[in-house]
């Protein structure tokens, strides 16, 4: 297949998380389109790496990911602080920052 | 061959990132995330990242995936309304995703570069296994692996000092309320051992009911009933 349909497909990705991320209202699921949009990034990473035959494309989505899991861990450490604290798991009601 | 395993692979992940975003439970997105992701490393497989697509599923599909499902257990994972209370978003947001994806493939398909409508750059053996992945990482990509495994050092401890019970939030003596649950005569903890304080199994049953979370229990009626989370 040619390198452009790995692209429209990594578009497609990016567009469905961003989606995601405007319309759901749980910070658990904007997390997870979070990650939808990391994954479109990392696979037009791949797919212009396999374009050039270089190797940066392929360690950047691997450092990719690594912060990917860095933002999970930080990001659902958040989610449990929020549900002991009884807040409403809801990003609208949880716009101010002060405790 | 590769065109078919392409179209299904595409699809499953399309498919897939549909339904992160479609479903109402949390748990259903979390196990289409799981999906996604499998369909994306069989992509990369067929893109010759032959390591990247391991990591996908072993790290991604596997661990990052577990986490989330303790956390969607841990917080419950109830229907939800699928979109938020003002109606603007409703219908902004997906018109702004269609034409994210629009301009998205114009600005991609519409370059110069030649490479996009080939097949890739002539494959050379070992391109992409974990041998030719790992010696890169040791020699010439040695920095950005260092800071990679310091980023997830502090990642880590701020997980543990997010997620931690905060001593001051408590009522005074919470975490004892905690211990105290039903425990049969002449059975302690090392705790009482010590002689700080003794006769946790003598607690009468009123008393730890009446303990919550002072913090933010009137915002949310729907879970204040009455029940104190037990510390770690």
């Amino acid at each position: 297949m040619a390198i452009g349909w790995y692209l429209t497909v990594s578009a497609i990705i990016f567009a469905i998380g961003a989606i995601g991320v405007l319309v759901r209202p749980n910070p658990l699921v904007i997390l997870l389109c979070l990650e939808l949009m990391l994954n479109a990034a990392n696979l037009a990473l791949v797919a212009f790496a396999r374009m050039w035959g270089g190797e940066a494309g392929q360690i950047f989505a691997l450092i990719v990911m690594v912060v990917a899991a860095c933002e999970v861990t930080v990001g659902l450490g958040l989610i449990v602080a929020i549900y002991r604290r009884q807040l409403a798991m809801d990003v609208d009601e949880l716009s101010e920052l002060h405790g | 061959m590769s065109a078919v395993l392409f179209f299904i692979a595409a699809i499953g992940a399309i498919a897939g990132a549909i339904a992160v975003v479609m479903l109402r439970n949390p748990f259903y997105n979390v196990l289409a995330l799981v999906c996604h992701l499998i369909s994306l490393a069989a992509l990369f497989l067929l893109l010759r990242a032959e390591f990247v697509a391991a990591a996908q599923v072993v790290v991604y599909a596997g661990a990052v995936m577990v986490l989330y499902v303790f956390v969607v257990a841990y917080v419950g994972g109830a229907d939800e309304p699928l979109h938020r209370h003002g109606a603007a978003l409703k219908v902004l947001g997906p018109l702004f995703g269609a034409a994210l994806a629009v301009e998205l493939c114009i600005a991609m398909l519409g370059t110069a570069l030649k490479g996009i409508s080939s097949k890739g750059a002539p494959y050379i053996f070992g391109f992409g296994t974990p041998k030719h992945i790992g010696t890169l990482f040791l020699t010439t990509y040695l920095f950005p692996f260092e800071v990679a495994s310091l980023l997830l050092m502090v990642a880590a401890m701020g997980a543990v000092v997010l997620a931690r019970r905060r001593r001051g939030l408590d009522a005074a003596g919470g975490e004892e309320a905690a211990i105290r649950i039903h425990r049969p005569a002449y059975t302690g903890t090392m705790h009482e051992t010590t002689g700080i304080e003794g006769g946790g199994g003598t607690v009468s049953q009123p008393e730890y009911e009446n303990q919550r979370e002072p913090i933010g229990s009137q915002t949310a009626p729907q879970r204040g009933d009455g029940h104190t989370e037990g510390g770690w």
